[in-house]
């Protein structure tokens, strides 16, 4: 039985929308909607969703960079929801993110070495000396020449700055690790080298992975679990094969059948949904996908599905699946 | 980068605006901008005249010449600018009236900005009722009247050099806050402020280490251009009587000396107005030119 690194619990995240005149909050954003998942040890859990369905805000407050507005976040059987910033700090140590653009995510000003230095600047790890060398050797790790440590951010291209940020994430041994869409900005053959580089230090280290992505095909490559995200709920979890071969909930099954195939042979049946995800601000009464589900019952509109297990490790939230 | 600029070099092209650090690149945009080109010789040769001025005219700027035949006097080769109403050589009065002018200039202009930075990065990172504090006092401290405020002050603290560069400190920062804060507010989305909060950096950090570097090159436009700002400031305050005291002299009191003899000796009143002229507009020009320079948007 593998151990669980992470667990989260009915995470919630609004956004309060603030109007008026005395500025009180009139709506919410519901970024994250009591979204539940966990992680195990050295595995890779993939969320996937289209934009707009609160990936990327549940990895952040994961990592407590958003403070949750409820719900549990358990790191190693700890609850860290609570911690306050100072709290958080040595944990931080353990976990870390990348971001997806690899632009904005390396200060302009700072040279690279620096850069990937400062975690250990900030937890004062090691010597002046050792902390130089270990720069060096994680440079070596992700593939960049340790001469260019001197080199601004501007001097490296989209695929190398990524790099960059692996090793700023990765230098102070974390076990897990957030993947806010790695490669989505980056050019496709320069894709594929960031994946391989992140599998390889996976394997390497023993790596925990959660990873954010809306390439369908990159997420079967990478992960063992995947969990689909629709507007700040999280609709199916399953094992990689289980949910690409038998996705049961409506949205997973319109989502996969927009992968593209490679072969022109092949027919398929293409389900394309119909109009744009709804505003989180407002969501749909029930179901949350009921607007835009091709199978869409009464039962939707009225009662919220509950998450039920179809098979070991594979839940979804569907009425149709209730029903039966 | 050395390989690639040696190879270039053989093959004789240009270098191009990768090879160039941002430094590298902001130095090469100024040196085609023919107008900050122009502000710099400007501040060379006051500087040049300021600086290395006394070293080759070496007469004391204080020292009278006894007797009515030394007052007034036209220039000569004695005296290259003549003397003043108390027989002083105005040449050496020059220099040493400009080195105090340009120093408190400069002092007043560096520990403004920095002043204003440090209120606008706590203001703009941590926002809610710190900004609010902040801000609504940046705004009160631009709504109290300069001059008849310092005039009070003059008589608490009493004249001096030092007391003018306090008084243009304490009223020259708000600009620099406002700059600064808007700057923070767009500056701490950025994903490297997040990346440094995932990291576990402090708040003291992330102001200094990221957000204070990326707002430098806006406020060594904003100091270039406070320099030239201060000076004329200080020349005011000078002329009020509430600035440096005689027998120092500095460009504004040596431009107050000289009203009483406006139509006797015109000259006393136009070289140093001539000076801070010159200085001023070499202070702008260069800081405008930085300004465009270190847009990345504009072609130079």
């Amino acid at each position: 039985m593998a151990t669980r690194l992470v667990e989260v619990q009915k995470l919630k995240k609004w956004f309060p929308i603030k109007g008026g005149v005395f500025s009180t909050t009139v709506a919410s954003v519901k970024a994250v909607d009591e979204v539940s998942f966990f992680i195990n040890q050295g595995e890779t859990l993939s969320l996937v969703g289209e934009s707009g369905s609160g990936k990327t805000t549940a990895g952040r407050t994961l990592l407590k960079l958003l403070q949750p507005t409820s719900g549990k976040i358990i790191y190693k059987g700890k609850d860290i929801t609570k911690l306050t910033p100072n709290q958080m700090r040595p944990l931080r140590r353990n976990m870390q993110i990348m971001f997806q653009d690899p632009y904005g995510s390396l200060n302009p000003r700072m040279p690279v070495g620096d850069i990937i230095q400062e975690p250990l600047d900030v937890h004062g790890i090691g010597t002046r000396k050792e902390r130089k060398q270990a720069v060096a050797t994680m440079m070596e790790t992700v593939g960049l020449r340790s001469e260019y440590e001197k080199r601004y951010p501007h001097e490296f291209s989209g695929g190398q700055r990524q790099r960059i940020g692996v090793a700023r994430a990765l230098i102070i041994n974390p076990e897990l690790l957030v993947l806010d869409e790695p490669i989505s900005a980056l050019d496709v053959s320069i894709q594929s080298q960031i994946i391989n580089l992140l599998q390889e230090l996976q394997q390497r280290l023993n790596l925990t992975y959660l990873f954010i992505a809306h390439d369908l095909a990159v997420v079967r490559h990478m992960s063992d679990r995947v969990a689909v995200m629709y507007l700040g709920k999280i609709v199916e979890t399953a094992e990689n094969d289980e949910l690409f071969d038998h996705p049961l909930h409506p949205y997973t099954q319109a989502l996969l059948s927009a992968v593209p195939v490679p072969d022109p042979e092949v027919k398929r049946e293409r389900i394309i949904l119909q109009g744009d995800i709804p505003s989180p601000v407002n969501p749909p009464s029930g179901c949350h996908f009921r607007t835009r589900c091709p199978y869409a019952m009464p039962i939707c509109k009225e009662q919220e599905p509950l998450v039920i297990e179809v098979a070991p490790g594979h839940t979804v939230a569907c009425h149709l699946l209730t029903k039966k | 980068m050395t390989e690639k600029a040696i190879e270039a070099k053989k093959k004789g092209q240009k270098k191009s605006s990768e090879d160039y650090t941002y430094v590298g690149m902001v130095f090469h945009r100024l040196t085609r901008h023919k107008l900050a080109m122009a502000g710099v010789f400007m501040l060379i040769f006051i500087v040049l005249f300021v600086f290395v001025g006394p070293l080759i005219w070496r007469l004391d700027p204080n020292a009278q010449i006894e007797g009515l035949n030394g007052l007034f006097n036209p220039a000569s080769r004695a005296h290259p600018m003549g003397t003043d109403d108390y027989g002083r050589d105005v040449l050496a009065r020059m220099f040493f009236g400009g080195r105090i002018s340009l120093f408190i200039g400069f002092a007043s202009a560096i520990t403004s900005t920095l002043l204003g930075a440090v209120v606008g990065l706590v203001a703009g990172y941590y926002g809610g009722w710190a900004d609010n504090i902040l801000m609504r006092f940046t705004d009160a401290m631009l709504s109290i009247p300069t001059f008849p405020l310092l005039i009070a002050l003059a008589s608490v603290f009493g004249k001096g050099v030092w007391q003018i560069i306090l008084v243009i400190v304490v009223f020259g920062w708000m600009v620099d806050a406002r700059l600064v804060r808007g700057l923070v507010l767009s500056l701490k989305e950025q994903e490297y402020v997040e990346a440094a909060r995932a990291i576990g950096a402090s708040a003291n950090r992330i102001m200094w280490r990221h957000l204070f570097p990326n707002t430098l090159a806006v406020l060594i436009v904003s100091t270039t251009i406070g320099i030239g700002g201060n000076i004329i400031y200080e020349a005011s305050i000078s002329f009020l009587g509430f600035g440096v005291q005689a027998p120092f002299a500095s460009w504004g009191n040596m431009l107050q000396n000289a009203q009483q003899f406006i139509w006797n000796s015109p000259r006393l009143i136009i070289y140093p107005g001539l000076a801070i002229f010159m200085t001023v507009l070499g202070f702008n020009f260069f800081g405008d030119g930085l300004r465009d320079a270190i847009d990345p948007k504009l072609k130079l």
